[in-house]
């Protein structure tokens, strides 16, 4: 058994993020779901690398990077670069893809992520914009041989490019800063976090150092990691055989490396020697990209709150738990609707956190229903809210009249009143209640008497099943003391 | 029946236009002279004869059933012309006298052509070119090369040389040639017609085949200025496909015209008179600037000291764009694809089996020139010279209005005179490559013969987006001279 706490990891993270533009990143063709598409169907000339073609920079594609760097806390370059990346494959038609390389859209950023640790800023290199390949479909004919197809939907996709420093010293590190990334780039509307459909890729850095060494290590890089799950299996494996490199005075190589699902184990690609030169150069096809300050300061006035911003501003502010906050600021949606409802009730922040995490999730399960489709508005919550505050429903109630009402979309008020079920909390009509289940049950009532006290809880339910579960079971409770004792 | 296809663009308007004769007569008698006179030519890599005279029937039932009152018909309606085979044109072939495009058809069109298409075009086929425009001869097209209307032993020029020897020989009225290094001039030059080579950006790249993409441009060769630019006037200007192509206005090319020259200031740079050139070249371009100068032209000698570097600085930057440029001829997508052992062997032997042997030294020496290790000293180096040669042309326009030179050393070389010294051959582009490193536009027009009879040229350039003074001061010399009347006997 290796000691794997003398030594530390320094990862540095690749992500490679699709943009959710309408459009490719140089030419006119829809972006689609190249998961579920007919192959080929999203193709012109253009992303097809057909000869003559050129491409011409989508707009919407920079402010959505503009944006992601301007939420990272880049510095916008006001004058950016497109180069060409020289290789062959199958799948990259033009045999280059147009990115950046000395001159990237945003340098010099951080995100925060939170961990067992605390809070601490992972560093940001660069976010570039780049276009995404194709995808290469490898079959077997019927003789089984071996053969390919290719698929361009994806070919030209705009993809952004964001690369931290080698600033992550743990795997969880590493996946905080990833699921925080990938929180950013949904909340800010211009990726969708569909992992499984691969719009969010990673490639790691990895390398070994004696613990508090300040000297980096020989760097591996692990290609196409495209889960966290992978990531994680891949980086973890990767730390283990570095270090157990290291331990028997074996020596860690500067290469490539590639990881295996089923042997979940990683796999030299590439060694020093063979890495790719990709001859970068300026792409003569457009002109220098720039962005003027009027353009960073539109996108600017766009931006939302970032994600832990807003989880530790709903900790402060409603006093949540960190849990909880977090559960909220999962889905922009749901905090929004918190906040709106807690501004119409007097209910405290955290009970009221309490019913949207628990009752209105729970209706979501039950029913197999999105957050959005609940008909009930904040308004119509924060009556609910105050009924129960208030003691006109009892808690029990209030649950059942929070479904009907994220089903029907009826009014809270409207459905106690109509269907009776405003709790009793009438001092009289309860020990009425309580009398009569006595009178009809005398021997439990004098089993009772003789020391079987638990049989209060019995008589308890008698009661709130006879109200049909309105009255008010605080004084039930404490008026069924009275009667049995007397 | 006088021949139609000697009418000037003008006169084959003007008479179409007057009901003299249709654009059907015209493309007719367009196809008959390419019939008979391509076996010695072989100007054309395609000819699309039904194609053209459905179209030409078109243009005429559009004539004829145009009405006073009706929207003005398109201005080139029913004008037959020529496509260098390096700009598509939907439904044809684009071989870029390349193996590795036989059997292409073209999916798309050109934004120039295709403007010219909506002015009224009819395009009656695809002209040879060096393969991929990477040549000066049409040598390098592996169909066959093209010959000089004016002596069949010599070379048309190149790459545009299908396009030139076609005006030449009086086939087509004007046709479209693209101009990375002298594509259009020295083959305009060599075949004695006008060619223009418009400013980077001027015209729309897009459906160009790229070779050297911050190099290409996209010009006409007419048989004189005023042809050229009636052609011209259609192509140019701003396309939201090309985001090199400049927003600026296009004047008028064909504006009423002064009568002499005076006041223009002309700079004659002393470095485009080398040792070795011709002295027939020397003495016929000589003569033509004292005869601007004759018009009221003032005229000083001027200097462009990087000229020299012209050669060392376009070979690294033209082939390290076209190493990038070509690698998606891969056999992949479209063209042949050779068969191997694996992917690798594919390409291989594809781009390997396809490529001419010029195409394959200009992709090495490109790959060559930006590899890691090496970029600084090669790429890098020859874009500081570019910005240097640039420099040497915005002083020189802070001083005159349009430069004056040669546009080749020598007139039309013999077949395979430099076929085995491609330093010889590039260096027969010295006078041309600067105002495509620069990114000013030439305009190269006939001033007389050498001894043997071929024609000499010469080329005015100007300021950026300056065309329209290059073809007033070349229409105003040749409203007083008739070098550009002069035909071949190929072609009488
Ligand atoms: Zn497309």
């Amino acid at each position: 058994m290796t000691n794997v706490n003398t030594y530390e990891p320094v990862i540095g993270l690749e992500v490679h993020a699709e943009l959710l533009t309408r459009s490719k990143m140089f030419c006119a063709c829809p972006v689609v779901d190249s998961t579920r598409a007919q192959p080929n169907t999203a193709v012109c000339p253009i992303c097809a690398g057909m000869p003559g073609t050129l491409p011409v920079v989508n707009r919407q594609a920079v402010a959505y990077a503009i944006k992601v760097g301007l939420a990272l806390g880049c510095r916008i370059n006001p004058t950016s670069i497109f180069e060409r990346k020289n290789y062959f494959y199958p799948d990259l038609p033009k045999g280059y893809q147009i990115s950046q390389y000395q001159h990237p859209l945003a340098e010099s950023g951080s995100l925060q992520i939170l961990t067992c640790a605390g809070a601490r800023r992972v560093r940001i290199n660069r976010v570039h914009m780049e276009e995404d390949a194709g995808k290469l479909v490898h079959l077997q004919d019927d003789g089984g041989a071996a053969y390919s197809l290719v698929d361009l939907n994806r070919a030209g996709l705009p993809l952004l490019e964001i690369v931290t420093e080698p600033d992550l010293h743990s795997l969880e590190e590493m996946k905080a800063y990833a699921a925080e990334l990938r929180a950013v780039l949904r909340v800010l509307g211009v990726n969708s976090g569909d992992m499984e459909k691969g719009v969010i890729r990673f490639e790691a850095n990895i390398s070994i150092r004696p613990a508090g060494s300040a000297v980096l290590g020989k760097r591996v890089e692990i290609k196409n990691l495209n889960s966290f799950r992978t990531m994680e299996r891949a980086v973890a494996h990767e730390i283990e055989r570095q270090t157990h490199l290291l331990q028997t005075g074996g020596i860690v190589e500067q290469e490539t490396r590639s990881f295996d699902e089923a042997t979940g184990e990683t796999r030299v690609m590439r060694s020093k020697e063979d890495a790719h030169d990709y001859r970068y150069f300026p792409e003569p096809d457009l002109p220098p990209l720039v962005v003027g300050e009027d353009w960073v300061a539109e996108v600017r006035e766009t931006l939302p709150e970032l994600p832990s911003a807003r989880i530790m501003r709903l900790v402060e502010q409603y006093g949540l738990d960190l849990p909880q906050a977090q559960q909220l600021a999962e889905s922009y949606p749901v905090a929004d609707f918190f906040e709106q409802t807690c501004s119409m009730t007097a209910m405290p922040g955290r009970t009221l956190a309490n019913w949207i995490t628990d009752s209105y999730f729970a209706w979501m399960n039950e029913r197999g229903r999105l957050f959005a489709e609940g008909r009930t508005t904040p308004q119509m919550l924060a009556g609910l809210m105050d009924a129960v505050r208030t003691g006109r429903v009892n808690r029990a109630t209030a649950q059942s009249v929070l479904f009907r009402m994220l089903d029907s979309g009826v009014d809270a008020e409207e459905l106690i009143r109509s269907q009776g079920l405003e709790q009793v909390s009438d001092h009289d009509e309860i020990v009425a209640v309580i009398r009569a289940v006595i009178g009809e049950h005398t021997t439990e009532y004098e089993r009772y008497r003789v020391g079987k006290v638990e049989l209060a809880h019995w008589f308890f339910g008698q009661v709130m099943k006879r109200t049909g579960g309105k009255a008010n079971p605080a004084m039930v409770r404490e008026l069924l003391q009275q009667e049995l004792e007397k | 029946m006088r021949d139609l296809c000697l009418l000037s663009v003008g006169e084959m308007l003007g008479g179409m236009a007057a009901g003299e004769f249709t654009s059907q007569d015209l493309t007719q008698a367009c196809l008959a002279r390419m019939a008979a006179l391509e076996p010695q030519i072989h100007a054309f890599l395609f000819i699309d004869a039904d194609g053209a005279v459905n179209a030409a029937r078109a243009a005429d039932a559009r004539r004829a059933a145009w009405r006073m009152g009706d929207d003005s018909l398109p201005p080139l309606l029913g004008l037959p012309i020529a496509v260098k085979d390096v700009l598509m044109v939907q439904g044809m072939p684009c071989t870029c006298g390349s193996k590795i495009l036989e059997g292409f058809i073209a999916p798309y069109t050109a934004t120039p052509v295709q403007r010219l298409l909506d002015a009224g075009v009819v395009i009656v086929g695809k002209t040879n070119t060096d393969e991929f425009a990477m040549g000066s001869s049409t040598e390098n097209s592996a169909y066959g090369p093209t010959r000089n209307p004016w002596n069949t032993a010599h070379v048309p020029g190149g790459s545009s040389g299908g396009s030139a020897a076609a005006v030449a020989a009086r086939m087509v009225p004007a046709a479209l040639g693209t101009d990375t290094g002298g594509s259009v001039r020295q083959p305009a030059s060599f075949c004695g017609v006008s060619g223009i080579k418009p400013s980077y950006g001027r015209v729309s790249r897009y459906g160009l085949v790229a070779y050297g993409s911050s190099l290409d441009s996209v010009g006409v060769l007419a048989r004189s200025a005023e042809d050229a630019a009636l052609v011209f006037q259609h192509m140019a200007g701003q396309d939201a496909m090309d985001a090199t192509s400049s927003d600026l206005q296009v004047p008028s090319y064909t504006a009423s015209l002064p009568q002499n020259l005076s006041g223009l200031r002309i700079g004659v740079p002393k470095e485009y008179f080398i040792d070795g050139m011709q002295p027939a070249v020397e003495q016929r371009v000589r003569e033509a600037i004292a005869q601007m100068e004759a018009l009221g032209a003032q005229v000083a000698e001027i200097s462009l000291p990087y000229t020299s570097y012209a050669v060392p600085v376009y070979y690294l930057i033209a082939p390290a764009e076209a190493s990038a440029n070509l690698a998606r001829f891969d056999g992949i997508r479209y063209g042949p694809r050779e068969t191997g052992e694996n992917l690798l062997d594919v390409y291989h032997h594809t781009r390997g089996g396809c490529f001419g042997s010029e195409v394959k030294r200009r992709i090495m020496l490109g790959t060559y020139a930006l590899s890691a290790g090496y970029y600084d000293a090669y790429y890098g180096q020859a874009q500081k010279v570019r910005t240097l040669m640039k420099r040497d042309y915005d002083k020189a326009f802070e001083i005159v209005d349009v430069i004056a030179a040669p546009v080749a050393p020598t007139t039309a070389l013999r077949f395979g005179q430099h076929t085995d010294d491609p330093l010889a051959m590039y260096l027969e582009d010295v006078f041309t490559l600067p105002a495509n490193l620069a990114g000013v536009p030439g305009l190269a027009f006939p001033v007389g013969f050498d001894t043997a009879g071929l024609p000499v040229g010469m080329q005015l350039m100007a300021k950026p987006f300056n065309e329209a003074l290059l073809f007033q001061t070349a229409r105003v010399f040749q409203a007083q001279t008739d070098w550009h009347r002069r035909m071949p006997e190929q072609g009488g």
